[in-house]
Formats: C-alpha cells, sequence, structure tokens
C-alpha cells in the first residue's frame, strides 16, 4: 500500500528524517491526502529485531559515524567523536528514547521576558504560546497514548521507582509519580502493554512504547501517500535562481548520488544533522548556507542540563527491572530564583545495565573507587536530572574539516556550560543525593552528563527574522517552502524531555502546510 | 565439553587438568610452560600466547585485575579481555613493540622482579599511575571498559540479570518486589 513516487515529481513533500519530527509530520501530511517522501538515512528495522543487550544494540542504533567536538564540556573529552546518544533507523530516535513525555509551562515559551537579562545567555521569547499548542498537546498525547493524560493509566512503579518516590517524599517534595510516560499502561492502537522489561533505550521489543517506527509510519503508509525510502543520506538541499528549494539530492543504500524534486522540503535530521544540511547546502545566492541570513544556524545549541545520581543500599534494589524512565519528581521544574538559578528541573529515574553502567558512572575511571561502585550493582538506585540549559551564541554546530564516506563535511559540536546550567546541576546533584539518603543510601555518585540524547535548538524559532532561522510554525524566514520539523526549532530548551513538543509542533506544522499549499501561497 | 568448556573453547582458552598449585598470589597462579602458554591451574585453563612475550601476556593480565579489581571476578575473565592485545600484536609488530614497551616500562619501574613480583596491589597501582600518561594505559583501560564488563558470564557475579524479553520481562518477576523501603 506503500506508495512509490517519481523522483521527478515536483509536487511531492519531501521530509528528511523519520523521527518524532519526520515521522510525524510524514504521517498527518499524508492523513490530508498530500503526497510525501521520507528520506532516512539510517536502515529498517522491525521491533522485533530490537536486542536487549546494550552494546549490541547501540552498534544497531546508534548514529556512529563521525563526529568532532570541541569546547570544555567533559563529553569532549570522554567521548570526543560521540557527542550525541541518538539514533540511525527508520523511526530516528523514538526507537530509543526513554518515553518520557512533559509539556512545556506556560513561562517557558517567555524566557527572556521572564528571566529578564542573563550574561553570556542568548535567550528569546518564543513566537508562540503555551495556549497557542494546547490543542496540539491533547492530539500528541491521544496520538502516544501518554499516561496520566486523558483517561490513561500511570504505570505501575518499579523497584527503582519505590525507592526513588520514598526519598522525595522525605524530602517533602508533593509532584512525585511515576510519570505521562508514551508507553502503553493498557493495550491500546493495536500494541500491547508495558511488559516492565527494561531495555527502553534498546527500543522496545514489545511495541509498548511509542515510536514512529510502528505507528505513524505504517500509519502513514496505508494512505497511499507516503513513501519512505531508508538508507537514503540526504547530501544537499537544493535551490532554484528565485531562491525556492526545488528537492534534495541524497546518497541511497549503494552509495549513489539521487535526486528528488519536491514542492516542500521539511528538513528533521535533529539539531546536529539539521543546521549541517543547511549549511553543506551553500550556493553562490546563499553562501552562507541555506535558511541562515541571520547568521542563526547551527547557534544557540542545547542539550539540557543533565547528569546522574546513583546510589548504593543495603539491601537490594534491582533497579534494571522495569520501565526505564516511569518515575519523575515535578517539584523543582518551577523557576525559582531563590535557588541561585533561573529555570527549572526534572528528576527522573533511570538505570543502565552493568555494561553501560561501567561506560557511563564516572568515564575515564578506574581502580577501587569506581570498582568498588559496581560491586554494588545490583543494590543501586538511579535517577537522572534533566533540567533548562541557557542558549548561547557560541554553543554551536559547525562544519569540521573531516568528512563522512561521502566526502560530505561532519558537524562539530561546540560546548561550554553557562554558569546557570553549573548551579542548577549542582543544586539537582544535591538533592537527589538528600532524597537517597534519606532512605538509607550508603554512597551516592555523581554522574556527568552523557553523550547528549537531547539536542535543541540550532535552527530556533523567531518573531523576527534577524534573530533565528523559523517562525512560529517551523518554516524558515528565508525561504518559504522550506521548513525545519525537529528539535531544532526550539527557542529555549525547557525543563521536559522535548520529544512530546517536537510532535506537537509537527502536527500543527501539518495543518500550516496544507493550509499554504492549499491557499497556494507555497 | 562441559558448559565451562564450551565457554572457555569459544573465549580461545582451553581446559586443561592440572594439580592443584601449591603456592599462592597471582605470580604463582599462573605459569608458564616451555611452549609458551600461560595456565592457571586452579581455574583450569590455559592460553597460547603466539605474538607477546608469554611474560608480557601474564603482566598484562594482572594490569587488568589492578585497573579494574573485583575480587569475586577470577583471573580468566581478566584473560579473556587481554587476549585481544595477543592477537593485535600477532599482526602488528608496532602494536607489538607499543605494548611490550609498555609492559617493560612498568617493569623497569617496579624494580627487581618486575610489575608482577611487586607483591601489593597498592604498590602496583602507583606504578600504574605514574605511567598512566603513556597512551597505552588508556587504551589498555578504555579498551577493559568493554571486553571485561561486556563477557554475559561475569554479569551474575555483579547480580545483573541482562535479557528478559525472552522471559516476558519482569511483570510477573519481580519488577516491583522490594521489601525492605
Amino acid at each position: 500500500m506503500a506508495a512509490k513516487f517519481d523522483q521527478n515529481d515536483d509536487s511531492v513533500v519531501v521530509i528528511v528524517g523519520s523521527g518524532a519530527g519526520g515521522g510525524t509530520l510524514g504521517n498527518e501530511l499524508a492523513q490530508k491526502g498530500i503526497k510525501v517522501v521520507v528520506l532516512e538515512a539510517g536502515k529498517r528495522l522491525d521491533f522485533s529485531d530490537f536486542i536487549n543487550d546494550e552494546w549490541p544494540s547501540f552498534t544497531q542504533l546508534a548514529w556512529t559515524d563521525m563526529r568532532t567536538t570541541s569546547g570544555s564540556w567533559r563529553v569532549h573529552k570522554n567521548f570526543p567523536n560521540l557527542p550525541a546518544w541518538i539514533v540511525k533507523s527508520v523511526g530516528g530516535t523514538t526507537t530509543h528514547w526513554a518515553g518520557a513525555s512533559l509539556r512545556f509551562q506556560e513561562h517557558e515559551f517567555k524566557e527572556a521576558s521572564t528571566y529578564g537579562h542573563i550574561p553570556g545567555a542568548s535567550l528569546l521569547d518564543w513566537p508562540i504560546t503555551l495556549a497557542d499548542l494546547e490543542p496540539y498537546y491533547a492530539k500528541a498525547e491521544d496520538k502516544m497514548r501518554v499516561t496520566r493524560t486523558g483517561d490513561r493509566a500511570g504505570l505501575p512503579g518499579s523497584n527503582n521507582f519505590k525507592v526513588f518516590e520514598a526519598g522525595a517524599k522525605k524530602l517533602g517534595y508533593k509532584e512525585v509519580h511515576t510519570g505521562r510516560m508514551a508507553i502503553n499502561s493498557t493495550p491500546g492502537d493495536g500494541r500491547v502493554a508495558c511488559h516492565q522489561t527494561g531495555f527502553c533505550f534498546q527500543g522496545c521489543k514489545w511495541g509498548a512504547k511509542w515510536s514512529t517506527l510502528y505507528t505513524e509510519i505504517p500509519k502513514g503508509e496505508a494512505t497511499g501517500n507516503m513513501e519512505v525510502r531508508p538508507d537514503s543520506h540526504v547530501a544537499l538541499v537544493e535551490h532554484d535562481a528565485s531562491g525556492k528549494v526545488t528537492g534534495v539530492t541524497y546518497f541511497d543504500a549503494d552509495g549513489k548520488l539521487q535526486r528528488q524534486k519536491a514542492r516542500i522540503v521539511a528538513v528533521a535530521g535533529n539539531s546536529l544533522e539539521s543546521p549541517r544540511l543547511l549549511l553543506n547546502s551553500a550556493s553562490s545566492k546563499f553562501p552562507d548556507g541555506l535558511a541562515n541570513s541571520s547568521g542563526q544556524v547551527g547557534r544557540n545549541y542545547m542539550r539540557h542540563t543533565t547528569g546522574s545520581v546513583y546510589a548504593v543500599f543495603e539491601q537490594p534494589v534491582h533497579m534494571y527491572r522495569g520501565t526505564t524512565m516511569a518515575g519523575i519528581m515535578r517539584d523543582e521544574a518551577r523557576n525559582d530564583p531563590s535557588r541561585g538559578f533561573v529555570g527549572g528541573y526534572e528528576l527522573e529515574t533511570l538505570s543502565l545495565g552493568l555494561p553501560f553502567m561501567a561506560a557511563f558512572l564516572n568515564p575515564g575511571a578506574w581502580g577501587r573507587e569506581f570498582t568498588t561502585a559496581l560491586d554494588g550493582y545490583s543494590n543501586m538506585a538511579g535517577m537522572w536530572i534533566v533540567g533548562e540549559d541557557m542558549p548561547q551564541e557560541t554553543n554551536r554546530i559547525t562544519l569540521s574539516d573531516q568528512k563522512d564516506k561521502w566526502g560530505l563535511p561532519v558537524v562539530d559540536v561546540h560546548f561550554d556550560d553557562h554558569p546557570n546550567d553549573v548551579a542548577m546541576r549542582n543544586h539537582a546533584f544535591g538533592q537527589g543525593k538528600a532524597m537517597y539518603e534519606a532512605v538509607g543510601a550508603t554512597r551516592t555518585f555523581p554522574t556527568p552528563p552523557y553523550p547528549s540524547t537531547h539536542n535543541l535548538g540550532t535552527n530556533r524559532m523567531s518573531a523576527n527574522a534577524r534573530d533565528g532561522v523559523v517562525n512560529g510554525y517551523g518554516q524558515t524566514h528565508d525561504i518559504k517552502n522550506l521548513f525545519i520539523s525537529d528539535g531544532s526549532q526550539f527557542t529555549t530548551g525547557g525543563a521536559e524531555n522535548p520529544t512530546l513538543t517536537i510532535v506537537t509542533l509537527a502536527i500543527r506544522q501539518a495543518d500550516y502546510i496544507a493550509d499554504q499549499m492549499k491557499s497556494n501561497t507555497i | 565439553m562441559t558448559a565451562t568448556e564450551t565457554t572457555l573453547a569459544r573465549e580461545g582458552l582451553s581446559r586443561r587438568g592440572f594439580l592443584q598449585r601449591s603456592a599462592s598470589g597471582f605470580a604463582a597462579a599462573i605459569a608458564i610452560t616451555s611452549t609458551g602458554a600461560l595456565l592457571n591451574v586452579s581455574e583450569a585453563w590455559a592460553l597460547d600466547v603466539k605474538g607477546l612475550k608469554p611474560e608480557t601476556m601474564k603482566t598484562l593480565i594482572l594490569v587488568a585485575r589492578d585497573i579494574y579489581p573485583h575480587d569475586k571476578v577470577a583471573d580468566r575473565f581478566y584473560a579473556i579481555a587481554m587476549k585481544g592485545y595477543d592477537d593485535k600484536a600477532a599482526g602488528n609488530p608496532a602494536m607489538k613493540a607499543e605494548i611490550e614497551g609498555f609492559v617493560a616500562a612498568l617493569d623497569g619501574a617496579a624494580g627487581e622482579g618486575g610489575y608482577i613480583g611487586s607483591p601489593w596491589e597498592a604498590d602496583r597501582v602507583a606504578l600504574l599511575k605514574n605511567q598512566s600518561a603513556d597512551p597505552m594505559f588508556e587504551t589498555i583501560r578504555s579498551g577493559l571498559v568493554v571486553s571485561l564488563y561486556n563477557q554475559k558470564e561475569i554479569w551474575p557475579i555483579f547480580g545483573y540479570e541482562g535479557e528478559s524479553f525472552s522471559k516476558g520481562g519482569y511483570i510477573e518477576r519481580g519488577f516491583d518486589d522490594i521489601s525492605w523501603l
């Protein structure tokens, strides 16, 4: 039933990427009768192909093509060629994500106004508000079957959650529960309920967790309006003399350069690859890259202020049993500058298997201080910090002098923590440690940020074309038929895991694109 | 073959029956045969060494334990984690020189008896710290993170249960069985 479109068909919408943004946009457009070609750099798997084993799964799913890093962040030291832990596969990072689905708070759309001037930060208000997104958030939550929204029940609490919850309550925290998760708490949408298997990060072998791979994409294909081409690495977005984009070139599975014409191009390759594609598409007409008259393409890269706290107890926890991130404490998510920083953070349960715990607990460490921590693995509980980080113009994606196997410049990811990020992380480390010590932890560990899973902001939305790359619908200020459809649109990062907002923006963008096509504006 | 023998064979070690060792300690636990193999009598395994000097391979196994010491993890897991260097050295003279040079430097710094002859872990760790600027140290350490901890056979020692999908996940197998809170 999946469509097959001619490469010279210039009436199609080409979407680059099939994750939360691209996969959702593709289905939404296809449902409206619009013809869509989705180009995905990765291969196509079925959820039965996923592997309950961390390193082999990483090899199966992760984007491991060359990338470089710079800056003072620790990832540059420990993982110089792995700035981000994101996926190259049909479904993108929705195969790997944990499922936490939180709406942004109202003030997080107007941070420049709310926080005032923060030295070194390039804060800007979004051109849209929470009220603009609310109806679309509701649609996204229904689509993704998010627990604790609509009439959907929460997931049951695992051992790791019970430790987390008991500690949070001892500290007097109020908003503590098993999360708003895009994981079936009851069977629905043709998918089974969560079996508490663990391995959420390795792709859900039950299909209980929402991923575009087995929801949006097959639904879009079933309309007959959508074609997904895996193993298609987009090289350039092309344009005509008037400056309108006309299609893309891409390398197919055999390394052969192909061209797909298009009426509209929507780029959804995540906050690293999307700006890379715009920059690599520089031409004599657009010497600084496409949609870059503001000079903002690639800038304001955000990765959330993260970190983990692990604790060892006298008795077993077995934190790896059960849904990885079904546990949250939201009391610190508010903006309360009296804590010594603006913005807020969430604490969420987390666990890693032994192989990844060895790699990430304290990268580079050795000797007994490290190994005795791992000796306590079965008695360990864990949590993750997800907080807002300050956008900074100098945190940015640029083209590296290194090239990939097709000869295309790869990205360099430059990142330095802002003092606000450091203050927030230290506060969160302290609160996490206090939660665990309140229920008897004998030892706690502050774990530094992993390679980034939340990559945001490098093609940001702005009301004014000089301040950003896209408008409130993700349409580039410079080129009317070029859109950005992923987390790189985010003007600021908020304290919330970003996927729900990416999906929400994609649903809203699909309405806008359909309207614009209908009125022949584009 | 028994299950243990199968595992050893898959990992490139062979099981051999030998008399119980009489001496204690790592230096005595792993013997070097006249044909250049390493023998661990009490754990009943042997490792043929082809690319490196057998003494070097033996030292590397102790270096691995000193970098990531887990007292409940037997020598054979450290041997499995390190035997790749012997394979690499066999086909790569530059690699061989780098590894032999790293171990020779450790032995030189240790004085009489070399690294293995240094009886206390704290002293050997001090030797490793002094040698940690050598890129070979970081190669060995970072390699061990995968080659040691990704051996499924050691996961039960840490209480990690591994794959769970085929068992139906933990929904009926203790995901919420905590009783001490």
